[in-house]
């Protein structure tokens, strides 16, 4: 019973990284249609924006936590949104009207490019690197369950920010802006929405959730490799299939799913954690047999 | 004049060779007469296979230097008469495909004398028939997977694999056997866990470690696997923590170890973790390594060896910093075992061409000589007979040798 509870911790974890990833997934899916496999990417220059970060501050600020973490959050997050904007204005804009295959691809590039050029320019990025231990040390035990405060504040972070946001979108005037953009961008323009500004918007709020993720990620690990974006990126884009592409509610329960699956498969089904992969691609295919618009596609459709 | 000035530094390379057979290769004339060398007959590359990039390139890049520096020793020393040698240091990144790309452009070079790699066992698997169809030695500093070599009935009807394929290290038929003997008998750890990554090396490693544990009395509570890419253990770590294992044994490689190492212990795992030559390097405790973890590598520690005393200062001398990792010492020899081999064969003055690869690999076959590691020196399947293991553990953040020896059953 202990092993389960402790499994179920796990997963949750795992769920809630993959959430922030897959929120910028579906929303800029449920935008312009486009699936952004250089999303991982972003979470993991992130990653790498918060060490750099935190390298270059002065010695006294690295010894106190209280004030490095939060602009390790600032650096990650800001590199983030540099690298989003910057792609979606140069690599993906040009091709707004392009065949749906062309963005597609370059999206393969863009993700291709950043992880090349990370390996290239960052220093001894060839392997892995170590995260500095600025965060919450230490572990919360209940019974016999063990998660780690990091754990506590990356489920918190997650959920909160998705909370956040989907309020953002249902009540703002700039969410309405997106959700109109979403589902007919003429009709919006001629409401007076600008679609750039609401395109730009889109992909600086799924930075966002993928900074705070790549800055967690490390925290929660310990070290970071330039591989870390795609195959998180894999299970993100899952999720969001999973719950629905275009749906945030959809996202975020796809990804605690995915990472329920990943932890108490690997326990109890046949093959063990050798097989834990196997168990959440059969279950996506189930449930896209059954469902092919995935479990919240198509009566919520909030389309970010 | 220029002619004269040939012949004498011939005359002086080929005294120098002369020293070199006798085993005292270690004049300093040598160094003196550099440059002077004979190196009419044109230039010979010896090849290099491993991870230069990516996650292993700690241990990869100190391959490659300690090649080169023996490279540049027998320039020196003139150990190949009349041809200067060189370095083509390939980039494998630990991927048996990219490694069959780098084994494929070094065998199209006419020039490539022989190859020293890979780091990986996956990796030579796919390296050793694209050398062997074109007779290229190859000498590897680290596989340690015992079939490389013996096939896959190594135990019972050991069999020659390849007859271009040698390796100065030891093998895991003997590095699991051994660990299990420090585990359960020095470190009276009873209930291990074992945990692999599924690839070639860590896999053979863990299942020469089972069977020696249980026959040690000691028990295996369960066996998990991680992919190579995973970076989070949890679910695995959970699993391990609930049959209470006394230590942990990973079959692997560092950038999944370290991470590991520190997970188990942030999950309530305070047990040690303990692994082979795959984990034995610094940043393996930088990556979470945690006091107390324990390695076995190959060979006795480089440090307290006496012959490798002149290598480590070589390196130093040449490289500025001490970063010849794991295998340096052994791609020292490897490199030195090819060199060695070419000088042979072209004894006398002759020149390089296809024709005299078969006299290559029989000379790299039957080489012998003192190394770095200690006496280099391949048996009937290419394997080395040097059986040295070291068992080391992390102490004060650093790896600390505690026990070398062989492994006697």
């Amino acid at each position: 019973m202990s092993v389960l509870l402790q499994q179920l911790a796990n997963g949750v974890i795992q769920g809630a990284l993959i959430a922030l990833i897959a929120l910028g997934y579906t929303m800029v899916y449920g935008i312009i249609q486009l699936i952004n496999f250089a999303h991982g990417e972003v979470f993991m220059v992130a990653s790498y924006g918060g060490l750099a970060t935190f390298t270059l501050l002065p010695d006294d600020l690295k010894k106190s936590p209280a004030v490095a973490l939060p602009l390790m959050f600032v650096g990650g997050i800001l590199v983030a949104v540099v690298v989003a904007v910057i792609m979606e204005r140069f690599a993906y804009r040009p091709l707004r009207n392009a065949p749906r295959l062309a963005p597609l691809i370059t999206a393969l590039g863009v993700s291709v490019f950043l992880q090349e050029a990370v390996r290239v320019f960052y220093p001894n990025a060839k392997s892995n690197l170590p995260y500095p231990k600025v965060f919450p040390e230490g572990n919360l035990t209940i019974g016999s369950v063990n998660i780690s405060w990091t754990g506590v504040l990356l489920v918190v972070l997650s959920v909160g920010l998705a909370v956040i946001l989907q309020t953002y979108i249902n009540r703002s005037r700039m969410g309405r802006a997106m959700r109109a953009t979403a589902q007919d961008p003429d009709t919006a323009k001629l409401m007076g929405v600008n679609p750039d500004r609401v395109i730009v918007l889109t992909f600086i709020i799924g930075a966002v959730l993928a900074g705070v993720a790549g800055i967690m990620f490390g925290g929660y690990l310990n070290n970071i490799n330039i591989d870390m974006g795609f195959q998180n990126g894999i299970f993100a884009f899952t999720a969001a299939v999973l719950g629905g592409v275009g749906s945030i509610r959809g996202a975020v329960i796809g990804a605690f799913i995915i990472g329920l699956i990943k932890t108490v498969a690997g326990q109890y089904m046949p093959g063990g954690t050798q097989y834990d992969y196997v168990w959440i691609f059969v279950v996506l295919i189930l449930v896209l047999v059954f469902r092919p618009q995935g479990l919240f596609g198509e009566p919520e459709r909030v389309r970010a | 004049m220029r002619k004269h000035s040939v012949k004498s530094a011939a005359i002086v390379g080929a005294s120098l060779l002369v020293l070199a057979a006798c085993g005292s290769n270690k004049t300093e004339g040598g160094g003196t007469t550099g440059g002077s060398c004979d190196t009419s007959k044109g230039t010979l590359t010896v090849g290099v296979v491993a991870p230069l990039s990516g996650n292993l390139s700690a241990l990869g890049v100190g391959i490659k230097q300690s090649a080169e520096l023996a490279v540049d020793e027998a320039n020196k020393k003139c150990t190949v008469p009349g041809f200067k040698l060189t370095v083509s240091a390939q980039d494998d990144e630990a991927n048996p495909a990219k490694g069959a790309q780098a084994a494929t452009k070094l065998s199209t070079d006419p020039n490539v004398v022989g190859v020293v790699g890979t780091l990986n066992s996956s990796v030579a698997q796919t390296v050793q028939p694209i050398l062997r169809d074109k007779k290229i030695p190859q000498v590897s500093p680290a596989n340690t997977n015992p079939s490389l070599t013996r096939g896959n009935d190594f135990l019972t009807a050991p069999k020659r694999q390849f007859d271009n394929y040698f390796r100065v290290c030891t093998t895991d038929d003997l590095q699991g056997p051994y660990a299990a003997n420090y585990l359960v008998e020095k470190a009276g750890k009873k209930k291990i866990a074992i945990i692999t990554d599924g690839k070639t090396y860590g896999e053979g490693l863990a299942a020469e470690l089972q069977k020696q544990v249980a026959k040690k009395g000691g028990t295996i509570v369960g066996s998990e696997k991680v992919g190579e890419k995973d970076t989070d253990f949890s679910g695995v770590i959970a699993k391990i923590k609930a049959l209470g294992p006394e230590a942990v044994y990973y079959g692997g490689e560092y950038p999944v170890a370290g991470p590991l190492s520190k997970q188990m212990k942030d999950a309530g795992l305070d047990v040690p973790l303990m692994g082979g030559d795959g984990i034995f390097d610094g940043k393996y405790i930088e990556l979470g390594g945690k006091e107390g973890d324990l390695a076995t590598s190959v060979g006795a520690p480089t440090e307290s060896l006496a012959t490798a005393k002149a290598f480590v200062d070589a390196y130093k001398a040449k490289f500025g910093k001490e970063d010849y990792a794991a295998y340096g010492a052994f791609s020292y020899d490897a490199a030195n075992a090819i060199i060695g081999a070419l000088g042979k064969t072209l004894e006398g003055g002759a020149a390089w061409d296809d024709s005299k690869r078969d006299a290559m690999l029989t000379n790299v076959g039957a080489y012998s000589g003192s190394g770095a590691t200690g006496e280099v020196k391949f048996d009937q399947y290419g394997d080395s007979t040097n059986k040295v293991l070291t068992v080391y553990q992390v102490t004060s953040a650093k790896w600390k040798d505690v026990q070398t020896g062989t492994f006697t059953g």
